[in-house]
């Protein structure tokens, strides 16, 4: 897949260059004129506009409110040698979030029946809870590149990179390519940070098919069509430690994918976009947690191969393409994941059961979103999350894991209040069935605060 | 599944051998430099217009459509001062186009040709949406879109240079016809002076100070911040003591806070096009201005 995905971006990058046009002969005499003739005329506007700025500036420094608006053309030049070291500084940026979850079950029993979860799944914490706080980077490293880094800080005092990369940005023909670790392009939601997400947690099919957010560590290419409707294609290679992959301890790629994404208005009021994506990632004997006939939650671990194939799709709808009083957004995604392999069942030897066995499935699942901003500042959202465990083959363990069929489901409902593009609270409630008699009334409060550097929004 | 990625694929590729552009692609952020743009580059431009007059410019998206049309530009013509901040620095950074990087010739912003005012003295988000170089809304004031003319008309000749005779030509009627508009607008407008006046948001210092109308209130506690009752009553009290001929707002900001103070304060409610498009006669730039200075003759009555 790979190799055949990067002939076709040389392929691209060929086509796409135009044929130059430089097939120099005699000197001609009118060619030179001409060109002369259009260099003098290039300077003389431009000279033009130099005078023209001088006036503005004469204009401006001779207004009566000059003190409150001094000429924007001064030279930035002047500035004094102690503020040209901070000058090179990184815009930083700063997100602070908190919670409280009311979970009528205990959260340490979280599992969704037929899905091996591991990663950053389930509703979290009982009671108030710091969330995940963020510390972001970002600048031009030099003409060709530039950098970025997000630390995630979490509630116990750990330190995690959520993100660091380097960007390409001095490419041509639409190719932008990021290595280090990043959130994956497949999908809608995964490459947006938590914090942009319209509810409090991740959808259920994240959490059972990529454990919350793929991230890779490794390299992405992005090519944009040159076409007026936007066209993106991407693919990436990285080590797959993170779920549905893991760490290996092996020599080569662990983890593929490709997308592509489409997208564009209709009108003045509507916007798109649509994906397709594929995510292909290796595991050895993968931590996860799955619940036996008997409703126990048992340690596991898969070694194999994963497959997961993603629709997405997004469209927003605001009057006029005025976002600021009233809004719409819906959005859905749908899941398919395939693995083979081998499953060990009691990994941990907890229940002194631990045995080994071949393992295949093909799972699926989705979930539909409506945010609707009423009024300015406030907004409502609805989501409904299914999955579809299937009929996963257990082998020799089949014994101990087929259950009977069970989908889970999750239906979700909040409430937002915006006062600032730097700040939000949140209100949710979900009615979450994860496993067969295990319905979890969940209650959340949420503020999200962000500081500093004026970020900018995926759509 | 895999077939159908490369199906996508090889579609794209054929998309590519599109014929090379013989117009020069300009991907203006806002209407009124859509329509200088155009004014000044006539049949050798081709211009797109990321945003229209009834969208809020402090509150776009950097939507899909606005990715695909950065990557084919040649020139981008921004506001800057930050207008754009909360998405044309992603959709350039998405389109993967060196062409429009800041500092490129492709890069253009309109307010580094014009002396801002109202930069602030105090840079805290606890004062709203501040704009740290100055207010951005530069193009209600006609002299600084000739400002901006002459330097976007260098441009136009710098990225452009096979067609820098025609921008030339093409500028030098532009100015002329423009300066002539402009001595007119000021006859017009000249009762307007010292006219008393309260606006919704910060969008008019340019405009205000052109005509030389006094601004007595802002509607919005901050830049930015929605007005809420106690805040609007604050301003009416205001009005009370020194009373406002009209309330200004822009054609994409909501009534509800006009509509408040008109009721009370017997103010008019006067609703200007703001940019190009923003009303059935601001068609184009001195379409802008004959009818923001008709409405503003009509709310002085």
């Amino acid at each position: 897949m790979t190799p055949r995905l990067s002939a076709c971006v040389l392929c691209a990058l060929a086509l796409s260059h135009p044929f130059a046009a430089t097939a120099a002969t005699d000197a001609d005499l009118a060619e030179i004129r001409e060109q002369i003739k259009s260099l003098k005329d290039t300077y003389e506007t431009r000279i033009r506009a130099l005078e023209a700025r001088l006036q503005a500036a004469e204009a401006a420094a001779s207004a009566p409110s000059a003190a409150a608006a001094p000429p924007a053309n001064a030279p930035a030049a002047t500035a004094s040698s102690a503020n040209t070291l901070a000058a090179f500084n990184p815009a930083i940026s700063l997100v602070l979030q908190g919670t409280y979850a009311h979970l009528s079950q205990d959260p340490n029993q979280f599992a969704i029946q037929g899905f091996q979860v591991s990663g950053d799944t389930g509703p979290g914490r009982r009671g108030l809870g710091l969330g995940e706080s963020e510390l972001g980077f970002f600048a031009s490293v030099d003409d060709k590149f530039a950098g970025s880094l997000t630390l995630s800080l979490t509630p116990d005092n750990q330190v995690s990179v959520e993100e660091a990369y380097g960007l390409m940005t001095a490419l041509p023909y639409g190719l932008t390519p990021k290595f280090g670790r990043f959130f994956s392009g497949i999908g809608y939601l995964n490459d947006q940070h938590q914090h942009a997400w319209d509810f409090q947690d991740a959808p259920l099919v994240y959490q059972a098919f990529l454990g919350g957010q793929f991230t890779e560590d490794g390299g992405q290419i992005k090519w944009v069509a040159p076409t007026d409707t936007f066209v993106e294609l991407g693919a990436e290679a990285g080590n797959g430690d993170a779920f549905p992959g893991s760490p290996r301890n092996s020599n080569g790629v662990g983890s593929y994918t490709v997308f592509a994404h489409m997208g564009g208005d209709v009108g003045a009021s509507s916007s798109w976009r649509a994906g397709l994506s594929y995510l292909e990632a290796r595991s050895s004997d993968r931590d996860g947690t799955l619940s036996n006939v008997a409703g126990q939650l048992v340690d596991t671990g898969f070694s194999g191969t994963s497959r997961v194939t993603i629709v997405d799709g997004v469209w927003k709808y605001a009057p006029n393409g005025n976002a600021r009083e009233t809004n719409f957004k819906l959005q859905g995604e749908y899941f398919w994941r395939r693995e083979r392999g081998s499953l060990t069942y009691d990994r941990d030897g907890a229940l002194g059961l631990a045995s080994t066995s071949d393992y295949s499935a093909s799972q699926t699942g989705w979930y539909l979103q409506g945010v609707w901003q009423f009024a300015p500042m406030w907004r409502v959202g609805l989501r409904y999350d299914r999955l579809d465990p299937g009929n996963p083959d257990y082998g020799a363990n089949a014994v101990y894991l087929a259950a009977a069929a069970f989908n889970p489901e999750r239906s979700t409902v909040m409430l937002d209040y915006t006062p600032s593009e730097f700040s939000r609270f949140r209100v949710q409630y979900a009615q979450s069935k994860t496993r067969p008699d295990f319905t979890d009334n969940q209650f959340f409060l949420q503020y999200i605060l962000t500081l500093g550097a004026h970020g900018a929004h995926k759509f | 599944m895999k077939s159908l990625l490369m199906g996508t694929m090889m579609a794209a590729l054929a998309l590519l051998a599109a014929p090379a552009q013989a117009v020069l692609n300009v991907f203006a952020t806002v209407p009124e430099w859509g329509a200088l743009a155009e004014a000044l580059g006539g049949d050798a431009v081709k211009v797109y217009v990321a945003t229209n007059a009834l969208q809020d410019p402090h509150h776009v998206e950097a939507k899909p459509s606005l990715i695909a049309r950065a990557r084919n530009a040649d020139l981008v013509v921004a506001t800057g001062a930050e207008l754009e901040i909360g998405w044309l620095p992603l959709v350039l950074q998405q389109a993967g186009n060196p062409k429009l990087r800041p500092g490129q010739p492709g890069f253009f912003e309109a307010a580094s040709f014009v002396a801002l005012r109202d930069k602030p003295t105090r840079l805290d988000r606890a004062e709203g949406d501040v704009h740290p170089a100055g207010d951005p809304h530069i193009q209600t004031d006609p002299r600084n879109i000739a400002r901006v003319a002459t330097a976007l008309a260098a441009r136009l000749a710098e990225v452009d240079p096979a067609n820098a005779d025609g921008y030339r030509a093409r500028y030098q009627a532009f100015d002329a016809r423009w300066r002539a508009a402009i001595a007119r607008w000021e006859q017009q407008a000249a009762p307007l002076k010292g006219v008393p006046i309260v606006v919704q948001h910060k969008a008019f210092t340019y405009l205000i100070a052109w005509l030389g109308l006094r601004e007595v209130a802002t509607l919005e506690p901050k830049p930015g911040v929605e007005p809420t009752t106690a805040s609007l009553s604050e301003v009416l009290a205001l009005l009370q003591r020194d009373p406002a001929k009209m309330v200004l707002r822009a054609a994409y900001q909501g009534d509800r806070a006009s509509q408040w103070i008109a009721e009370r304060a017997k103010v008019v409610p006067v609703v200007l096009p703001f940019t190009v498009g923003g009303d059935d006669r601001a068609t184009d730039l001195y379409g802008l201005f004959d009818d923001t200075i008709a409405r503003l003759q009509k709310g002085a009555q």
